[in-house]
């Protein structure tokens, strides 16, 4: 499972395109910044490749 | 948070800089090399110039110094030459270091200092909106060249190795790569210089019909190939030199 901070999230999507399970998408919501942000969905296998490409830092993947 | 990024000031995030951009994996790369090899604020400092990718030394927890355009270079210099035991980096632009800098880039070169200059190239001068850098190739259309750019980019694998120091080439989305190219950079006691591809959507992408950051990034894993064992890198190859 991962835990977003949505907060610091700028939606730029490249945890959305590289994780390889299809579980992340973008929020219908804006943050206080006004971006639209990355919001986990069921079938995360810890593969870390979305906190790994995450330029802002905003991805902890949280161990089962 | 974000354990493996204990020398990242997580609590000045968000950064400035513009959804996607590489600057932000550039400076995650680094700091876990930095861990990875027991650099910390006892023995390391970094050094930028201006430029977007300047302002990556205000998000370490390190001493660094966010010097004027173009001089980063002489500055780590002059920090290496008066305490040789630090461990001393340079993360600055194409436009800092090749440009305005780019005196300063040969005669380090030539002085062999041992500093490590991590020069991340996204083939613009980002922050300023998009005008030409020495790195831009031929033809592209940018603000300063509005009928495509009339000349070859500066050979900067040339400059480097003609002094026979180490030169390699990574991008900002080959990460285990790039850190492998910081590693092995630290392997030697001569001027060290990495060029890191990077992506700048608004400054540069826009003109060449992409559409956002993320898609230049996934350009990258299609343009670029590693080469192992090579003497040169031809514009769409990476690895190290030396
Ligand atoms: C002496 C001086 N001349 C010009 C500028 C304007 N200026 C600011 S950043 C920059 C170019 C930065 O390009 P680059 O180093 O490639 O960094 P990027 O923004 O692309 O990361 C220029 C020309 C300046 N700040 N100081
Ligand atoms: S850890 Fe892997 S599977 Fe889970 S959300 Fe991130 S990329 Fe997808
Ligand atoms: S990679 Fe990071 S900043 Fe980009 S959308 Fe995903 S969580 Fe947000
Ligand atoms: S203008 Fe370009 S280099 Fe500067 S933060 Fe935005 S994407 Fe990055
Ligand atoms: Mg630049």
């Amino acid at each position: 499972m991962i835990e977003i901070d949505i907060e610091k999230c700028k939606g730029c999507k490249l945890c959305i395109e590289n994780c390889p399970k299809d579980c992340i998408d973008l929020s219908s919501q804006v943050n206080k910044k006004g971006y639209f942000y990355a919001v986990s969905k069921h079938g995360c296998i810890n593969c870390r490749f979305c906190a790994m490409m995450c330029p802002d830092a905003c991805i902890e993947v949280l161990r089962e | 948070m974000q354990g493996y990024l204990s020398l990242l000031k997580i609590k000045r995030l968000p950064t400035t800089w513009c959804p996607g951009c590489g600057n932000g994996l550039v400076i995650k790369a680094l700091i876990q090399v930095m861990e990875s090899n027991n650099l910390n604020k006892k023995n390391t400092v970094i050094v930028s110039g201006i430029g977007c990718v300047g302002r990556t030394t205000g998000y370490l927890k390190l001493d660094s110094i966010h010097t004027l355009h173009g001089r980063a270079i002489p500055v780590a210099e002059g920090i290496k030459t008066a305490n040789p035991k630090l461990n001393v980096f340079v993360v600055s632009g194409d436009g800092d270091l090749l440009a305005i800098g780019g005196n300063h880039l040969l005669h380090a070169s030539r002085r062999k200092t041992n500093i490590k200059v991590i020069c991340v190239n996204n083939r613009i001068y980002g922050m300023t909106g998009g005008q030409a850098s020495p790195a831009t190739p031929k033809k592209t259309v940018t603000t300063t060249t509005p009928k495509g750019n009339e000349f070859e980019e500066i050979n900067t694998q040339a400059i480097v190795t003609s002094n026979k120091n180490f030169f390699a080439r990574s991008t900002v989305f080959h990460l285990d790569h790039l850190k492998k190219m910081i590693k092995k950079s630290l392997e030697n006691k001569d001027f060290s210089f990495i060029e890191v591809i990077s992506n700048c959507y608004p400054g540069y992408g826009k003109k060449l019909g992409f559409t956002s950051n993320y898609e230049m990034l996934m350009d990258f894993k299609k343009k670029f190939e590693n080469q192992k064992n090579k003497s040169i890198l031809k514009k769409n190859e990476l690895g190290f030199l030396k």
